[in-house]
């Protein structure tokens, strides 16, 4: 396997592989969340006790739980680039945090909206509310020190460091509304059962689940790609790339 | 694996062990502080393990079941009284303002405000609580047997005098 | 279809407001996520034209000196 990943370790075998699958992640994303939101806005039944109000759930969990699913990978890249200091892993650090603090900003906001005419209020400092305002903050922490020292390399470092750390808030996200009472609910489709949701509602959310996923995935490759080419930009197959072979000669 | 490489993983993995461990520490520690409310019976009964009991003029959050039948409202005011429970005991909540789409009998609510007798809570403020289920109305009605039915319209609460015969319209009425 | 006229759409059976602020928030942020990857390869562009002009100017001058 190493022999195999060896060469995407280097940039710009990453750069051609990413650039490889951004088209279509891009294209199916698009289509997807379409396709979903469309469904969930207009097609799905109103629901027993909330009425139109829920459909705020096809956009509310998607982005939740990416949110988490982006930091868990944050965090797998970087405890790569910690140990085994692979430079791309680095960089993926930079390209998946701003990613998933915009899902966290989502989340938090679609939730705000929501609670306000379900809930009656916009905010409430329980379990589950604020423990997803800490994972905003681990962010927006992680992007603040990955660019706050002249050497590239130790902000990296730190910022590697505090995505491990903060790991931990990942599971008392999760846990939050089954380990202490709160306002928020207990989850609908990420556990072990059967969702509770009735069929015809949970079709255009899983099809909006998958829609951010794979949007996700795409802001991630893109912004990689652009991480990899701002750090190498004194290489020549960056100038080449950038400014393009007939200006060069 | 390259020892020095072996070196940085464990590192790696001591400190994430400390953090998750510290952080599981503070939160256990905290564990009643993290809890938004009271319930009904932790208010009457005591919480925690040295059952601790909320004293009369304490600011606090109540949280539990709309009992049903027990809502009263002032015709000519917002002023609503009702009573919440969980398992057991129950607790009497007044309120003055628009309450959430969501409350209604039978409904889990938050409400915050000040314990003025040991188990009255003169509330400043109620939210509606809602479970992880969603279903369209006709199932919903098939399987449970429940409208939606706006909380804030004179017909979703009929002062209690005509309560029980307003639930024997409900039956055949629409919405 | 859940409504049955577009009107209804519209109104979300009285939510409308949450439910539309809720999606336009999530396109505008989204959406302002997406302009800065694009404008992100812009700057990229310019930067990389600016390190080669600055490269050659060395280069110019070294030569230069080297004649001198």
């Amino acid at each position: 396997m190493w022999r195999w990943l060896h060469p995407y370790a280097k940039g710009e075998a990453t750069y051609r592989l990413l650039g490889h699958w951004l088209p279509w992640l891009a294209i199916s994303a698009a289509l997807s969340l379409l396709v979903g939101i469309v469904w969930g806005l207009a097609f799905a039944p109103p629901d027993y006790q909330q009425g139109d109000s829920y459909r705020i759930i096809y956009i509310h969990v998607p982005a939740a739980i990416f949110s988490m699913g982006a930091y868990t990978g944050m965090a797998i890249t970087a405890l790569i680039a910690l140990v085994w200091q692979i430079r791309t892993a680095e960089w993926a650090i930079a390209a998946i945090a701003p990613v998933g603090a915009v899902l966290t900003a989502v989340s938090l906001f679609t939730g705000a909206v929501w609670g306000k005419p379900m809930w009656g209020t916009w905010w409430e400092w329980d379990a589950r509310l604020t423990s997803q305002l800490i994972l905003l903050f681990l962010y927006l922490g992680v992007l603040a020190l990955y660019y706050a020292f002249d050497d590239k390399r130790t902000g990296a470092k730190a910022a590697g460091i505090l995505a491990l750390v903060g790991v931990v808030n990942v599971p008392i996200i999760h846990y939050s509304v089954y380990w202490w009472n709160t306002l928020h609910q207990g989850a609908t489709i990420t556990k072990f059962e059967k969702p509770s949701m009735a069929t015809s509602m949970l079709i255009p959310l899983l099809i909006c689940l998958l829609g951010f996923a794979l949007f996700t995935a795409a802001m991630i490759c893109w912004r990689l790609r652009h991480e990899i080419l701002r750090q190498e930009l004194h290489r020549p197959w960056v100038q080449q790339e950038l400014i393009g072979q007939e200006k060069l000669n | 694996m390259i020892p020095r490489r072996k070196k940085r993983l464990v590192w790696v993995l001591v400190l994430i062990t400390g953090v998750a461990l510290s952080a599981g520490l503070i939160l256990t520690a905290l564990n009643e502080n993290i809890d938004l409310f009271y319930t009904p019976s932790e208010l009457v009964e005591g919480k925690g393990k040295d059952l601790r009991k909320p004293e009369v003029g304490q600011r606090l959050r109540l949280g539990g079941m709309v009992v049903e039948g027990s809502v009263r409202r002032d015709p000519e005011t917002l002023e609503v009284s009702f009573r919440v429970t969980d398992i057991g005991p129950e607790v009497t909540v007044n309120y003055t303002g628009i309450l959430p789409d969501l409350f209604r009998e039978g409904q889990g609510i938050v409400a915050q405000g000040v314990l003025i007798e040991p188990t009255v809570l003169q509330a400043t403020e109620v939210l509606a609580k809602h479970d992880e289920e969603y279903l369209p109305p006709e199932i919903a009605e098939a399987m449970k047997g429940i409208k939606h039915v706006d909380p804030n319209s004179a017909e979703a609460f009929p002062r209690s005098s005509e309560a029980e015969q307003d639930s024997a319209n409900d039956s055949e009425g629409g919405y | 279809m859940a409504f049955s006229s577009f009107q209804e759409f519209i109104v979300m059976g009285g939510y409308g407001f949450f439910v539309w602020l809720a999606f336009g928030g999530t396109f505008l942020g989204l959406g302002l996520l997406v302009l800065r990857s694009v404008v992100a390869r812009r700057h990229l562009e310019k930067a990389c034209a600016d390190h080669m002009r600055r490269q050659e100017r060395l280069a110019r001058r070294q030569k230069q000196e080297r004649s001198r």
